[in-house]
């Protein structure tokens, strides 16, 4: 039997404000327990949460951003239930009437294709305190630094059909909201966190099959491991002739499995009402247009921008503009060295791997832009081979200066004197005159291998810095002659 | 619709409520003759009548981001049964 994997997202994003959403708590992360926690956010009686502006901002510059409809009137309800880290007894969050109501987001795919996936809503909403199971002896520890802290939760359409799709959506919304500047993207500290609905049906079947919801998961190679996982226990289930039960499950990373936190049927009726400790709240639309206003360029349009103004591929364009920082960096580097397909392959080939290597950001790449830029110019004008440039690449990465530096001192400039390549080649073919008897007298498809042979020699002999294309043709001319 | 006794037992352990057996009849009792309340209500025609938000005929006010709350923390934790490390502690909970 085929299947088709049906898979819908809910992601929380903390958003980048100074203070909680509902108090006037900080927000800093890792700092002492219960140090940020006041009497708003401990849930004493007697207090009255009072809603925080730029939470408001920020999560209408996500519906703008989506092309979303903005709830201009919109209204916070309380949704119930027992936990020890949820002090109140309840969580402020949104039902009836969200903030942000239907939009779309346009994810790039890896094989170069655009698909779009709808966004049902989302809701601003507070998130809970921590709770900390270990070392207690019986007890369970809770910090509420956490709780009150701003949340936009974002919730898809049931539009992704395999876990890739699922990660490429998760990081177009990672790009976006750090082009927003509404939420820093730390995944591994939580400040996006991504719940993910899994379900499958037989190929062609209408109706969707029984979901399953993977709580919780926080990185982009766990969240394609877990659906991947969890496809394939729900697809052996059924085809062993059972069936999938509605549940909420969690992601065991160690052992690759998921396991079954509690079932729905179980589950808590939140039993939602409208908060009557706080007020509908009214976006006027020269609020609207003063966010707007504010709107920088983002990741599509940039991608769009970069194929058209530069001639990059779908893909390349889309990881350049997948930061900020990165597509900045890119440009600057096109900026100083004219030619964007070399600066597009050496920021994301050289420089990718070099960061990658080193676990940094872009914003700490040890080569800046314009080290890079004037190094390719430097290529482009044939100082340098392409291959003597990851060089003097990873002597700029160890500080050892600019380019043109970096070349005077190490003398690595390209000989391109025909006179001098020439000299080379003679004592070459000279010293491997066996070997030229036999090129000689070997026909046309083995000298392919052969020639190879020389010209390594000859970059040997040069100590890389002859220029490979006149190595090419005089070599050719001299055995042919 | 009128709630049986089961209901209301899956209700109060919902509600974290450990209702005492001889409570039960009259606790459903109760439940159900407040339901009976909201069904005279339901039954008023409310067609293109706006979904009531809060009694008052006001907006929210909104607070600018400024971080406005210092740490109080041992004042807090000083009327707390127990605290350790800085944590209030509670008895185990796991999900």
């Amino acid at each position: 039997m085929q299947w088709e994997v049906v898979i819908g997202l809910e992601i929380h994003t903390q958003l980048a404000t100074q203070s909680k959403i509902f108090s006037g708590s900080a927000t800093t992360f890792g700092s002492e327990p219960n140090t940020q926690a006041s009497l708003v956010d401990l849930g004493m009686p007697g207090v009255l949460p009072v809603l925080n502006q730029e939470a408001v901002r920020m999560a209408v510059m996500f519906g703008l951003a989506i092309d979303a409809e903005i709830g201009q009137h919109n209204v916070f309800a309380r949704k119930n239930y027992f936990y020890p880290d949820l002090p109140k007894g309840y969580q402020i969050s949104q039902m009836e009437l969200p903030i942000v109501g239907k939009g779309y987001l346009d994810i790039p795919l890896e094989d170069g294709t655009i698909k779009r996936v709808g966004v049902t809503r989302a809701h601003l909403e507070e998130d809970a305190g921590k709770s900390l199971h270990e070392e207690f002896n019986g007890a369970t520890g809770i910090d509420l630094n956490r709780a009150g802290t701003p949340l936009l939760e974002i919730v898809s359409e049931p539009d992704m059909r395999s876990a890739k799709e699922a990660v490429a959506y998760v990081k177009t919304i990672h790009a976006l909201v750090r082009y927003l500047g509404i939420c820093d993207g730390n995944m591994a500290e939580g400040s996006l966190r991504c719940d993910c609905n899994v379900s499958v049906r037989p190929k062609g079947q209408v109706e969707y099959g029984t979901r399953c919801e993977i709580k919780n998961v926080n990185s982009f190679r766990f969240i394609e491991k877990a659906i991947n996982t969890e496809v394939r226990r729900q697809i052996e289930l059924i085809e062993d002739g059972g069936k999938v039960i509605q549940q909420t499950r969690l992601y065991d990373p160690n052992k690759d499995e998921t396991r079954a936190m509690r079932s729905k049927e179980e589950a808590n009726d939140y039993r939602y009402f409208p908060d009557p400790d706080l007020l509908p709240v009214v976006i006027e639309d020269s609020f609207l247009n003063d966010v707007r206003a504010t709107l920088p360029e983002l990741p599509p349009q940039k991608r769009e921008r970069f194929q058209a103004q530069f001639g990059l591929s779908v893909y390349d364009a889309s990881v350049l503009a997948s930061s900020r920082e990165q597509a900045d960096y890119f440009e600057k580097v096109v900026s100083i060295a004219g030619d964007a397909k070399l600066a597009a392959n050496w920021v994301m080939v050289e420089l990718g791997s070099l960061l990658n290597k080193q676990g940094l950001e872009i914003d700490e790449a040890p080569v800046t832009a314009e080290q890079l830029g004037g190094m390719l110019l430097r290529i482009k004008d044939n100082t340098i081979s392409g291959k003597i440039a990851k060089t003097v690449f990873e002597a700029m990465a160890s500080g050892e200066g600019s380019a043109d530096e970096i070349i005077d001192k190490r003398g690595l400039k390209q000989v391109t004197d025909s006179g001098a390549i020439s000299a080379v080649l003679d004592e070459m073919l000279a010293a491997n005159a066996e070997q030229v008897e036999q090129y000689r007298a070997a026909d046309e498809a083995k000298r392919g291998k052969m020639f190879g042979f020389f010209v390594g020699q000859a970059m040997k002999a040069s100590k890389g810095k002859a220029n490979p294309q006149q190595v090419n043709e005089l070599l050719k001319s001299k055995l042919e002659g | 619709m009128a709630l049986e006794r089961s209901d209301v037992e899956k209700i109060a352990h919902l509600a974290h409520l450990d209702l005492v057996e001889a409570d039960l009849p009259q606790t459903t009792a109760a439940l159900n003759s407040i339901l009976g309340l909201a069904d005279q209500m339901q039954a008023v025609n409310t067609d293109g009548i706006e979904p009531l938000a809060h009694p008052l005929e006001a907006n929210q006010r909104l607070r600018a981001d400024v971080v406005t709350e210092v740490n109080n923390r041992e004042a807090y934790q000083s009327i707390a049964p127990a605290v350790e490390n800085g944590l209030y502690l509670v008895p185990k909970v796991i999900d």
